[in-house]
């Protein structure tokens, strides 16, 4: 597991200026809509190869922060490099470097298995030879050749979000962003979901993700505890249950959420 | 480049697994043809007429003679009240009276001049003048026969008072067929609504779904993205041209007189503009019942202001400023000016190249409106 010496929290006035391996780094982030602060003054930075937990209830700001870092919201102020990227002035740039996978299912329903995953490597610039490798791998990985065929709408919700998964990372990116990537998914393809996205981790990729669910926190190396808007605590998840003397996560989130600290 | 093919490869194989698709590629056109052309023609066949008879002379019965004998006129009856006569007209029994005053006969042949009432119900303007051109027409042939045959009897033919004769020819559509001129008009109509409707819904039903969000992360620039949701819809549109063009070949045998390949190229242009206009309405949009509302609106002006119904030179001058930006205007005058003029470029090159302008006014509008960010 990773871990990292200083947490951006206790020195959220440091300059930018960090060591090569950090992937993201955010300092001062703010995205306010009309009055209301949905991310305020956000502070962290992501190790490369990490797996990076968002958690918070909902409304907390966790989507509002992902859909900035991967440019699809443009921030209110602040500082914010995503794989060496600016995402203010290089959104673009970024977008050829990371993944995402949104908490709306958002593959094509009308569109058969091999036909999404096509169209995304096609997008994303793979060859047409790279595509057809790439998706012969995945469907065997994935043990999902049968339905290789198969229009979207017709395969399950467990299978769909592992396709999306998957899809989202087939053009190799350095970091992928999931946004309560489990919401829907029972317990058992659940835990699979984590197999991938340790799989994708032991790749190099650096997952960036997002949960309301505690077992779930438990399996990142390091997370961050949203509350309106807020980060009110990041560290690894042991530290955290030592830290607020909690046999689990849940109990470091009630906590947290109820401002009992 | 090869990110664009991608995208159209992926809008064609939803464009043609939407089972409403192909219904409407294929039956909208033919609907549209057999329907439009044959209702909406300027021709009036059976005008219901009604004459108000005081006169009961020699004159006014071959003047009634006359219209029995029209195909264009169905006379419903006489009477002798011009009271009863209005009250047709009000309940629409009747289109347009005569009315023949009495000492009618008396006068014509006294003073040579005589007056004729024709009483026409002019709810519709277009159609009353109509019915008062042909209702004129027929007494004017009567007028001559008059002055050759009855009231002159004594003079000879060589010494009928000269008069000028007006020998009328049309050109380009020597029958007077409204087909004719119909059917490159509805053409036009056809591959507006494939343009300005499909392209834009197709986005705004992105957007619906949620997979505009999956796109929008990804690195398709603006141009892709607007080209890639472009070309599919030309191509249909082109094919629902040419498929338009089959049908009015087959049914109303239309004439062709000019080149395939030049009005292949002016629709290209002119759905370029369409298109680039019902992208931009759904970059603007959000919900496919708005993009419907705003679309159906500006097809509704540019129908009406582009001259398919009504001749352009009518209209104020501010109208024909407004015409400047509706492409339907120029389209339909190419397309009835190389169909049954036989125009060459040239001709049409003013017209062309309008329509390029506004293509590439349009699709740059759509280009920037088109955001990546929410």
């Amino acid at each position: 597991m990773t871990t990292t010496p200083n947490s951006p929290l206790s020195t959220p006035n440091s300059p930018l200026q960090t060591p090569h391996s950090q992937i993201i780094k955010v300092k001062n982030l703010v995205k306010k809509f009309g009055d209301f602060v949905a991310n305020d003054n956000l502070t962290f930075s992501v190790e490369k190869g990490e797996i990076f937990g968002f958690l918070g209830a909902n409304g907390a700001g966790k989507t509002t922060a992902i859909k900035q870092l991967c440019g699809l919201l443009t921030p209110t102020s602040g500082e914010a490099e995503v794989a060496g990227f600016d995402i203010f002035t290089q959104p673009e740039i970024v977008k050829k470097n990371i993944g995402y996978m949104s908490q709306k299912f958002s593959l094509y329903n009308d569109l058969t298995v091999y036909e999404n995953i096509r169209f995304y490597g096609g997008v994303y610039g793979l060859s047409r030879k790279e595509i057809k490798e790439r998706i012969g791998f995945l469907l065997e990985k994935l043990n999902l050749e049968h339905v290789r065929n198969t229009f979207l709408k017709d395969i399950p919700i467990g299978w769909k979000q592992k396709l999306a998964f998957s899809t989202a990372i087939i053009h190799k990116p350095k970091i992928v962003f999931l946004d309560e990537p489990t919401g829907g998914v029972d317990p058992v393809t659940r835990r699979q979901f984590w197999e991938m996205i340790y799989e994708a981790a032991s790749d190099g990729i650096t997952v960036f993700v997002t949960t309301h669910y505690m077992d779930e926190a438990e399996y990142c190396n390091r997370l961050s505890i949203m509350v309106d808007g807020k980060i009110v605590a990041l560290d690894t998840p042991g530290n955290l249950k030592e830290k607020y003397e909690s046999k689990n996560m849940d109990e470091v989130f009630i906590k947290l959420a109820r401002n009992e600290v | 480049m090869r990110i664009i093919l991608f995208i159209i490869q992926k809008e064609f194989l939803q464009i043609f697994r939407n089972k409403g698709m192909l219904p409407i590629i294929f039956a909208v056109p033919i609907i549209q043809m057999i329907i439009l052309v044959n209702a909406a023609t300027f021709e009036m066949k059976n005008i219901d007429i009604l004459f108000v008879d005081n006169d009961l002379s020699t004159t006014s019965k071959e003047i009634i003679e006359k219209f029995i004998g029209s195909d264009f006129f169905n006379v419903i009856g006489k009477s002798f009240s011009i009271e009863e006569a209005y009250k047709k007209i009000e309940k629409n029994e009747a289109e347009v009276f005569l009315h023949f005053p009495n000492g009618f006969e008396r006068k014509l042949i006294r003073e040579g001049v005589v007056d004729l009432d024709v009483e026409v119900d002019a709810v519709n303007g277009r159609a009353a003048g109509l019915i008062t051109g042909y209702v004129s027409m027929i007494i004017k042939n009567y007028n001559q026969s008059l002055m050759i045959g009855k009231l002159v009897p004594n003079i000879k033919p060589w010494k009928i008072p000269e008069q000028i004769n007006i020998e009328t020819s049309y050109w380009y559509n020597p029958k007077l067929n409204y087909k004719t001129f119909m059917v490159p008009g509805i053409l036009v109509i056809l591959v507006t609504i494939i343009g300005i409707f499909l392209s834009g819904m197709n986005v705004v039903r992105e957007k619906e779904i949620g997979t505009i969000e999956q796109l929008n992360v990804t690195p398709i620039n603006k141009y892709q993205f607007i080209i890639g949701k472009l070309v599919p819809f030309l191509i249909i549109g082109l094919f629902e041209f040419a498929f338009g063009l089959v049908i009015g070949k087959l049914l109303f045998d239309i004439p062709i007189e000019g080149s395939i390949p030049l009005v292949f190229l002016c629709v290209t242009a002119f759905l370029i503009s369409v298109l680039g206009i019902g992208l931009f309405i759904s970059t603007m949009n959000d919900t496919q019942q708005q993009a419907m509302l705003v679309s159906y609106f500006f097809m509704m002006v540019f129908i009406l202001m582009s001259g398919l119904f009504t001749p352009t030179e009518s209209m104020p001058n501010w109208a024909l400023v407004l015409n400047k930006f509706n492409p339907i205007f120029y389209f339909l005058k190419i397309n009835r000016m190389i169909l049954l003029k036989g125009s060459g470029f040239l001709d049409i090159s003013k017209e062309f190249f309008s329509l390029i302008g506004l293509g590439f006014v349009m699709l740059n509008l759509a280009v920037m409106r088109y955001k990546k960010t929410l």
